[in-house]
């Protein structure tokens, strides 16, 4: 039986013209934020590497530096999500451990970024 | 395509066979360090979390941290982010169409592959000089 439906609503669902570059796009914003927001923690971490409890939630606390630490929670993570994205379809081929793996990987990013938010908002209004 | 079969056809060498040259290294070293850095945010989430938890949750983080092998994946994560960070931005000098010709591709290389670690180095000399172990 032939096939009735249109060249395009063939190609509908099997992703939009206008997504194309928007994984390569993402990629490289959040890599340029990176930059900053890294050596922002690189600079945190060598401070208070010796920091007691007290001297660290006073510092995590501050709502300045929250600020930063959700940027630099929500750049990094959608960053490795895409990073890791690239790796799993390079290195797994069979079609159901694939998509699995992209699965495990969206919900390990969005975990850690729900965690660290979490614990940064607690730290600012708690 | 997903069926790992045999083709019947002649395939090109993998990459073990080629001779080993830096720019190789570090393509595979940025996506390493790029695996590690996702891996070790996992350890991210834990420093936060266990400083909004409390005193006792913070404590057993000082304790692994303060520990020698604590210390020594606090240096190689630094080193692993430093790393993926000159990476990065060598792609985005590539990005703007600059450094294929042989010499800078050979440049770059170098400072991608020698300045991190010496970074690296510096900002934990500068830790523990600004706590006063040194």
């Amino acid at each position: 039986m032939a096939d009735m439906r249109t060249p395009l609503s063939r190609a509908r669902g099997l992703g939009s013209a206008k997504k194309g570059t928007e994984h390569f796009w993402m990629q490289r914003v959040t890599a340029l934020a990176n930059i900053p927001l890294t050596v922002f923690l690189v600079g945190a971490l060598v401070v208070h590497a010796g920091s007691d409890y007290t001297t660290m939630t006073g510092f995590l606390g501050n709502p300045f530096i929250g600020v930063i630490m959700l940027l630099l929670i929500f750049s990094a993570c959608y960053h490795m999500r895409l990073g890791l994205q690239v790796v799993i379809e390079d290195y797994v081929h069979g079609e159901a451990s694939k998509l699995l793996a992209l699965m495990a990987n969206q919900f390990f990013t969005l975990t850690i970024a729900v965690a660290c938010a979490l614990a940064v908002a607690k730290l600012v209004i708690g | 395509m997903s069926e790992q079969s045999k083709p019947a056809r002649p395939l090109s060498p993998h990459i073990q066979i080629y001779r080993w040259t830096l720019t190789m290294m570090l393509s595979i070293l940025h996506r390493a360090t790029g695996i590690a850095l996702y891996a070790g945010t996992a350890l991210l989430a834990w420093w936060l979390l266990a400083a909004a938890s409390g005193p006792e949750a913070y404590a057993q983080v000082q304790t692994v941290s303060s520990a020698w092998y604590g210390r020594l994946v606090l240096f190689g994560y630094t080193w692993a982010l430093f790393h993926h960070m000159f990476g990065g931005i060598r792609h985005f000098i590539w990005d703007t169409g600059r450094g294929f010709d042989l010499k800078h591709v050979e440049i770059l290389a170098r400072i991608t592959a020698f300045v991190p670690p010496l970074l690296t180095l510096g900002v934990w000399v500068a830790a523990y000089a600004y706590l006063g172990v040194l």
